[in-house]
């Protein structure tokens, strides 16, 4: 019968359509035995995302947000330490390794000399980022050899100006390592063992260099 | 559905054509130089007698320090099998070389664009005008000696970033406005632009006006489709001449996104690449990734371990059921179902791309492969979650989308015999992907050359002969579930072990030498052809990308037809304006 493919489509419009008021059942009657509804609940926006969901997709942005992922890239930032004095490091050290990887150049890095001794700081003294040019590609928190630089999940960065707004300067850039572990919990872990065991590698042959001398 | 093709052994290259063809004898290079005088009768003879039928890539590569100029060609056989690359030299002022668009037609944009951007004039090419910038645009930009706006350095790094690291913006030093330099000759106050003379002389038109047999006189009616259209799929523009409602003639225009890709990728360093080649075909950037990765480790002479190499091919499986879906949806948005079968289409795209995001940090830039392997592993739980969605959850929904569309009679209606290109024209005009295998030939890199593993999974080339707006849908939805199928299979062989080969670098070593490497992309043949001279930046860097020479075929697809169906031909083709205009 002509039609009778249309009709058959339709079908799956109206399969669609009843999913999506079947779930909104299902979350009405656990709200109201105490649980949460369908919107405005982590657990709920959870099921909706996943690979066994019905029903519609939409979240309902920005009052809620969808997790990001541990290795969700946006915008890098700089980490520092803060020692048992309450002083900070930066862990950056200026060896410009992520100024030269950066595929649009957007990383300018400034260093001094020590004016006591003449000798060049390691920590940089300036360190910008054009956030407008950064393509978001990771490649200088993939190859910073000091655990440095890192990229962030915030994405929220609009401004009404951006002549002046959107280059950051080291100190709108840096963090503190606490924050990289709140953002990365399984990164970081992995790079404080790795840390660690370099140290404890380096302490070793300390100590066998002192025993035989 | 086909078996596999036979493949017969290539020709060595000297006996190809004895006396005319010489073998490149340069360190790292390979295939034959042609003299130009002798290139058309060595073409016919490729392709006649030898069987290389199949025309892929076209392109030019500047040698500066030498002072001429190199045409670079790469032949294969539909049969399959490897290809060969044939290359003629001509002198840096006033390169002419002969047009081989009487044997390929397929090479009528990539003359022209090479015409374009390196200044190649090609003889007997029966419409050389500019295709990726503008008629009076001046110079040829992918010369070595071209500069652009704005331009700081031949090569990145550049040093006032470090150690030098003098920040400024580019704009304090360059205000809008007076960020150009016209030619000496030049008056933009008394300029009137370029017209499309050129472009619309070029239409062909009705042949007989008034005298046609219609009950009425008609005459030619030339209409601009885009570039301002909803239905082109972004910023791109069809000329149409038209006899009533039936199109004469058709010629699509675009660059409009262009930015140079090629001249970008040429002052960058080999890896600076890989995140600008996500931004080709966005909706396939992993599949990108994979075709540069191939081709510049073609040149280091490594390869990615096993665990690498099913992750490779898990990525790139999955981003062509991201595109064949996008694809499916986006023609019937086409055809006038308006958004509902996008959205669901999308809606199982987002699940994908929340696996893209988990394991490289984002949904569309994924910026995934590295030169012997990959940024990082598989997060921990990815794989079950690809397992969920590739046994379960993506077969259902490809079977509800067939369900839903198939037997549809409207689609049926529109697209059955409509934008029909037989076999020999798919061939000739070097079509690839999708398209090719709607017009009943089984060529597929994946099975005609293999790369990577694809060569230990049980799938089939998926083909149709209709040559029709319809086939090119049936073969979208059958090629994602041979994906499923391939997927399958990998996530259940996937070893443990490391993902990288070697000691993970920002600068790598990459000996002087051409490579193509080239991969079956959602879309088509992607091919990267890249020379280096092992500096830290390529010499040459050519994308071959299979949307835009698809788009040769758009005029072939649409003669005969109505107005209405140069959209449905358009989304049937599937272009992606990112890759188009580069």
């Amino acid at each position: 019968m002509y039609g009778l493919g249309i009709i058959r489509g339709l079908g799956v419009t109206l399969k669609h359509f009843l999913a999506t008021y079947v779930d909104d059942l299902r979350w009405f009657f656990q709200r109201i035995a105490g649980g949460g509804g369908r919107y405005y609940n982590p657990e709920a926006l959870k099921a909706r995302q996943g690979a066994k969901a019905r029903g519609i997709f939409t979240v309902q942005y920005p009052e809620e947000k969808l997790p990001v992922p541990e290795e969700f890239r946006f915008i890098p930032f700089l980490i520092y330490d803060t020692d048992a004095a309450g002083v900070q490091h930066d862990r950056c050290t200026s060896c410009g390794i992520c100024a030269k990887v950066c595929p649009p150049q957007c990383i300018w890095i400034v260093r001094s000399n020590d004016p006591a001794t003449g000798r060049p700081i390691p920590e940089p003294t300036e360190f910008f980022i054009d956030i407008d040019i950064c393509m978001n590609c990771g490649l200088c928190a993939e190859y910073c050899p000091f655990d440095a630089i890192k990229m962030d999940h915030n994405y929220e960065l609009a401004s009404f100006e951006r002549m002046s707004h959107h280059i950051f300067n080291k100190e709108r850039l840096s963090q503190p390592a606490s924050y990289y572990a709140s953002i990365r919990p399984r990164n970081n872990a992995a790079e404080e063992a790795a840390r660690a065991a370099k140290e404890a590698a380096k302490e070793a042959a300390k100590e066998a260099r002192a025993e035989s001398a | 559905m086909t078996e596999a093709p036979v493949t017969t052994a290539a020709p060595s290259p000297e006996s190809l054509m004895p006396g005319v063809a010489v073998p490149d004898t340069r360190a790292g290079y390979s295939g034959v130089v042609v003299p130009a005088d002798r290139l058309l009768d060595f073409a016919r003879a490729l392709r006649d007698q030898h069987g290389y039928d199949y025309l892929s890539s076209v392109t030019g590569v500047d040698y500066f320090p030498e002072n001429n100029l190199e045409v670079v060609y790469h032949a294969y056989r539909t049969s399959g099998g490897p290809g060969l690359v044939f290359k003629t030299q001509l002198p840096r002022e006033d390169p002419v070389a002969p047009s081989l668009f009487p044997i390929y037609p397929g090479v009528e944009f990539q003359e022209r664009e090479a015409w374009d951007l390196l200044g190649i004039r090609f003889s007997g090419h029966p419409d050389l005008r500019r295709i990726l910038m503008w008629e009076g645009f001046a110079g040829h930009p992918l010369r070595k000696d071209w500069r652009e706006a704005y331009f700081e350095e031949e090569n990145k790094p550049f040093k006032n970033r470090w150690p030098e690291g003098n920040v400024y913006r580019i704009e304090d030093k360059v205000p809008f406005e007076d960020n150009l330099v016209y030619p000496p000759d030049f008056d933009p106050e008394s300029w009137t632009p370029e017209t499309d003379a050129a472009l619309y002389a070029g239409l062909a038109k009705v042949e007989n006006p008034g005298g046609n047999g219609h009950a009425m006189d008609t005459d030619t009616l030339v209409v601009n489709l885009g570039p301002q259209h909803p239905s082109t799929h972004g910023v791109f523009r069809v000329v149409l001449s038209l006899d009533g409602e039936t199109i004469v003639d058709l010629k699509p225009v675009m660059g409009y996104l262009h930015r140079n890709h090629e001249k970008i990728g040429e002052r960058n360093t080999f890896l600076m690449n890989m995140p600008f080649t996500d931004r080709l075909d966005y909706f396939c950037s992993m599949g990108n990734n994979f075709g540069y990765a191939l081709a510049v480790e073609k040149l280091m002479n490594i390869k990615p371990p096993e665990r690498a190499e099913y992750i490779r091919v898990i990525m790139a499986e999955l981003t062509r059921i991201v595109n064949h879906l996008a694809t499916i949806g986006f023609l019937l948005n086409d055809l006038g179902a308006f958004f509902t079968p996008i959205i669901y289409a999308f809606g199982e795209r987002e699940l994908i791309l929340d696996v893209f995001e988990a394991v490289s940090g984002s949904r569309m830039m994924c910026n995934y492969f590295r030169f012997g392997g990959l940024a990082r592993d598989l997060p921990p739980g990815v794989l079950d979650t690809i397992r969920d969605l590739v046994t379960e959850r993506l077969p259902r929904r490809i079977d509800e989308i067939d369900a839903y569309l198939t037997n549809n009679e409207i689609v049926r209606t529109r697209s059955i015999g409509v934008g029909v290109l037989t076999r020999d024209r798919a061939i000739a005009l070097s079509a690839a992907g999708p398209v090719l295998r709607a017009s009943g030939v089984a060529y597929d890199v994946r099975r005609a050359e293999p790369y990577g593993i694809y060569d230990r999974f049980d799938f089939d080339v998926v083909t149709r002969t209709g040559g029709d707006i319809y086939d090119r849908y049936l073969v979208r939805l059958d090629e994602m579930r041979q994906s499923l199928r391939i997927l399958q299979q990998a996530v259940r062989d996937i070893p443990e072990g490391p993902i990288q080969t070697g000691k993970a670098q920002y600068q790598v070593r990459v000996p002087a030498g051409e490579s193509y490497g080239r991969v079956e992309n959602p879309k088509g043949e992607l091919g990267f052809y890249i020379i280096s001279t092992g500096k830290p930046n390529p010499w040459r860097y050519h994308v071959r990308a299979p949307s835009f020479i698809n788009l040769t075929a758009l005029g072939e697809m649409c003669r005969g037809y109505k107005v209405a169906d140069v959209v449905a031909t358009l989304g049937s083709i599937d272009i992606v304006l990112g890759e188009v205009d580069r």
